[in-house]
């Protein structure tokens, strides 16, 4: 039988977080699309932003995609296509760090551009302070975790992909294990949780804007034409007083 | 064929008088907002200048526009999509803010608060950024009447264009003004940066607009557009651009910039165009082609085939007659002098622009030759190729060829109408010469001259059954919109997110409160706005000032509350002490007598409020 604080916090909490990131972009996207933006500050500052921002965020778009692989693949399944442990455990470790290194230099470069040139702090909202200062923690724990478990071995081996991953995917899954998270390591722990709150938070912060990210410009036509009767004025219709589709009043006889 | 209509612009360099009026206007309109301040959708540059953001004409810094790859193909200047993608994270090639400028305001509040001192207290420069002092450098006309040249002036990106022997005439040339607006391009390449695709082109009207509901901030659409009419506005985090007032000409009304243009030099109109031309019209090899390539993608709106696929484009039967009236249509095509402005930036630009004659007008009359004479103008424009050379930098992508015919046949109407408003018998081969009729040489000077409000601007209104649901004709409950009534302010992101208000809704709760609250609006409470529509001219209006800090901490009153004395002049505030430099307020006597020794309203001999005065009774003007 599981203790009840680690139901609360391996299962309620996370269930609760999700609950709040799928529902608060639906809410933020259907009620406040007008401030659904990156909030761009380039043009107040851009020769910190040039290094900072991209290395940030090819780093970050790196580690994500190394987490879908680490949490999202079973292991069972790298094994059998033949990848053993070490060599798993090698790319992961060498590609993550670069990334983690990448995104943690970034990370800072962009925090200590957003405090130090005035404009760019005039501009910092209490929600992006509350953002970064969670983007930072989980980030360092992250990086802490890669370094400290799998180079620097401190307090043992452990092999989140047979921990933290299953107890993720059994989220999604509905197959519940809270027990493994309660085994694994404190640093593992932390990170998890405040990931957790991070995805909670994320619907109310700039942080949308990666849900708008244009993939579909590769394809689009480059003029987009649309009609104004999509809409008159400044002013959306209503609903329930669609208009009726009716051709524009033409000659017949020129 | 594929007909579409536009609506285009037409500006006659001959009569602007660089007032800049329409800009001001434009911005009261549009950009009088806070993350707009350094925003101008109309400005008015001296030529040759800089322009506004400084240099932007240089594209091979600024990679603006649309250019031919390897293959022929037309591509954005700044890269290809995938490309554009990769940059996305922080753009590289966009202006700072100090190639537009760093909009200020005056610390006027020393002025009035400032401690008696022996110097007479200065309203110092502020960042509107920063909030810091700063020192004016750059504004977005810097560089007006050609003041800082001719060091300034020489930066100019199209001057570099034209040789050294040109450029070191320059100065004694000429001088010209060159209102910008949003080209509202047939083939924009601000639309085709955008990622999101946020940035449209109207189907019925041609207006480029910006869909501020899908606009994400990724400002690509400021490095895509050549003529750099995309702003970013650093509040909202989306950008923005000149609407061609579209409220106003769906109604039928001209922009903001042409009503209230003082030289009338304005012209707009709509055009018929094939829209299956426009990519290939963009893609032609040679640069100079682009101004032909660009008028065949016209039609004809008198041509029984154009009217018979516009009716099937849905066109309405008013809209083709209102292309048969407009004047855009009679300057580009039927008298030939409008030319776009760029055309090499493959935009296909619809503001055209009838070239100054007053530059070569003035050399002739500086001679002491008769300056409408054609035959001396016409000697003049072969010989002077400075103005024609930069002329053609600007409108014809170099080719001098058509800035001399259009210029000939201004000289030309000119000398024609010297004869004629003398009461002499007109001189038939004037016009001969140019390549034109008497009868179309005579309209084409009505137009120019003459044209009343309804010939400049021949704008047919959207349709009836569409226009009860425009904001501005309040035939329906203003309140009646999705969300319902909402209140003015800012969101829970920051200044403008939430749902926007119209103006209407606004106003409604602007008026609601003052009529219902027996306070006064608290300047430092977020919803508080300062409405001067309402405001009757009495007092300062509620709001406008934080309410003060009286010695002991208390509130002073605010000046409404004396209001009943009819008080509307600053006074000097009498028997205070003039506290240390920057100490901020100055005590106030006790018993509210704190407009000095005279009663509330009385103006005594010497009184308060008159100028030079205050000095003697106290600290200076306070409100
Ligand atoms: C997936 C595609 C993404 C795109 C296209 C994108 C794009 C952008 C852009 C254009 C900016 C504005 C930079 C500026 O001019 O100031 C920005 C800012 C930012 N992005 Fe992203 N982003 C993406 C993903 C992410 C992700 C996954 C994260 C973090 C989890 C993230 C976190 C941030 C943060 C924190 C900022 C603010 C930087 C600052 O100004 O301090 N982004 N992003
Ligand atoms: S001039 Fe206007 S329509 Fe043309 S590219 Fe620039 S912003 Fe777009
Ligand atoms: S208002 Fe007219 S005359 Fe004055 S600067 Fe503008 S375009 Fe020129």
């Amino acid at each position: 039988m599981t203790p009840t604080a680690d139901i609360i916090l391996w299962v309620v909490i996370p269930y609760v977080c999700l609950a709040f990131f799928v529902l608060g972009h639906v809410w933020r996207y259907r009620y406040d699309k007008f401030g659904w933006t990156t909030r761009s500050s380039q043009l107040y500052e851009s020769r910190l932003l040039r290094w900072a921002s991209p290395m940030f965020h090819f780093g970050i778009l790196a580690v994500f995609l190394g987490h879908v692989m680490g949490l999202g693949i079973p292991k069972s399944w790298t094994e059998a296509v033949g990848m053993s442990e070490e060599i798993y455990h090698f790319l992961a470790v060498s590609i993550g760090a670069v990334a983690g290194v990448c995104t943690v230099l970034g990370l800072v470069l962009l925090i200590y551009r957003r405090r130090t040139v005035g404009p760019v702090f005039r501009a910092t909202t209490r929600m992006d302070k509350v953002m970064y200062l969670f983007l930072a923690v989980v980030i360092f724990l992250g990086l802490w975790n890669t370094i400290a478990g799998s180079v620097l071995n401190l307090g043992g081996h452990y092999d989140y992909r047979d921990g933290v991953s299953v107890w993720f995917r059994g989220i999604f899954l509905l197959d519940l294990h809270p027990e493994l998270m309660a085994e694994a390591p404190i640093g593992f722990q932390l990170h998890g949780m405040t990931a957790m709150l991070l995805f909670a938070l994320w619907p109310f912060t700039r942080l949308v804007h990666v849900f708008s990210a244009p993939v579909g410009y590769m394809w689009r036509p480059y003029v987009v034409y649309r009609s104004r009767s999509d809409r008159l004025g400044s002013r959306a219709g209503r609903r329930g007083w669609e208009r009726v589709e009716r051709r524009r009043e033409t000659s017949t006889r020129l | 064929m594929r007909v579409m209509a536009q609506m285009a612009m037409v500006m006659n360099l001959d009569k602007c008088i660089g007032c800049h009026t329409c800009s001001v206007t434009c911005k009261q309109a549009w950009t009088n907002r806070t993350g707009t301040e350094y925003v101008w959708f109309n400005n008015v540059e001296t030529r040759p200048g800089q322009g506004y953001p400084r240099t932007y004409e240089d594209q091979d810094k600024w990679e603006g526009g649309w250019t031919l790859n390897k293959r022929g193909r037309l591509q954005l200047k700044a890269g290809g999509r995938l490309k554009n993608l990769l940059t996305i994270f922080s753009s590289p090639k966009m202006p700072s803010l100090d190639e537009y400028y760093e909009p200020w305001t005056y610390d006027y509040e020393n002025l009035t608060n400032a401690p008696l001192g022996e110097h007479t207290p200065v309203a110092r420069p502020k960042s509107l950024i920063s909030g810091q002092d700063m020192n004016v450098t750059w504004s977005a006309n810097w560089d007006d009447d050609l003041g800082g040249a001719p060091e300034l002036t020489m930066a100019d990106p199209v001057l570099a264009k034209i040789s050294d022997k040109v450029k070191l005439e320059f100065e004694q040339t000429f001088m010209f003004y060159l209102p910008r607006i949003c080209e509202h391009c047939l083939n924009p390449s601000c639309a085709a940066s955008c990622p999101s695709g946020a940035i449209y082109k109207r189907s019925e009207d041609g207006i480029v607009l910006v869909d501020q509901d899908a606009c994400r901030g990724w400002r690509k659409c400021v490095t895509g557009c050549p003529y750099k009419k995309v702003y970013f506005n650093h509040k909202t985090g989306k950008a923005e651009k000149c609407t061609f007032c579209y409220p106003r000409i769906e109604v039928g009304l001209p922009t903001v910039c042409s009503e209230t243009c003082v030289g009338r030099l304005r012209y707009i109109g709509l055009i018929l165009y094939d829209a299956d031309r426009v990519l290939e019209a963009a893609s032609v090899t040679d640069e100079r082609e682009l101004l032909a390539s660009q008028r065949r993608v016209f039609l004809d709106p008198n041509d029984p085939e154009v009217q018979r696929e516009a009716e099937r484009a849905g066109i309405s039967r008013d809209w083709v007659q209102a292309a048969q009236r407009s004047p855009i249509w009679a300057l580009i095509n039927t008298y030939e002098v409008a030319l776009p402005l760029h055309p090499e930036y493959r935009t296909l630009p619809m503001v055209w622009y009838i070239p100054p004659l007053s530059p070569v007008v003035d050399v002739v009359g500086e001679t002491g030759e008769d300056s409408e004479d054609s035959g001396n103008l016409f000697a003049a424009i072969d010989t002077l190729r400075i103005p024609v050379e930069y002329l053609a930098e600007l409108f014809t992508a170099g080719d001098p060829e058509p800035v001399t015919a259009v210029l000939k046949r201004l000289a030309a109407m000119r000398s024609y109408m010297r004869d004629i408003n003398m009461g002499r018998a007109p001189n038939p081969s004037i016009p001969a010469a140019v390549g034109m009729e008497e009868g179309t040489m005579y309209e084409m000077y009505r137009l120019l001259a003459l044209a009343k409000y309804d010939e400049r601007y021949v704008i047919p209104p959207s349709h009836v059954e569409q226009a009860h649901g425009l904001e501005e004709l309040a035939t329906e409950c203003s309140l009646d919109y999705d969300g319902g009534p909402g209140m003015g302010g800012s969101g829970p992101f920051g200044e403008g997110s939430g749902v926007n208000d119209p103006i209407a809704v606004e106003n409604f709760h602007m008026l609601k409160q003052r009529q219902t609250t027996d306070t006064v609006a608290d300047p430092a409470s977020r919803k508080a706005r300062v409405n001067l529509l309402n405001w009757d001219g009495k007092s300062a209006p509620a709001g406008m000032f934080p309410p003060r800090p009286g010695p002991d901490g208390a509130n002073l009153r605010e000046p409404d509350s004396v209001g009943d004395a009819g008080l509307v002049q600053p006074r000097p505030a009498g028997g205070s002490v003039p506290g240390p430099a920057g100490s901020g307020t100055d005590p106030i006597p006790p018993g509210g007598d704190w407009l000095g020794g005279d009663g509330p309203g009385t103006q005594g001999p010497g009184g308060p409020g008159e100028p030079g005065d205050t000095g003697a009774s106290g600290t200076g003007p306070r409100l």
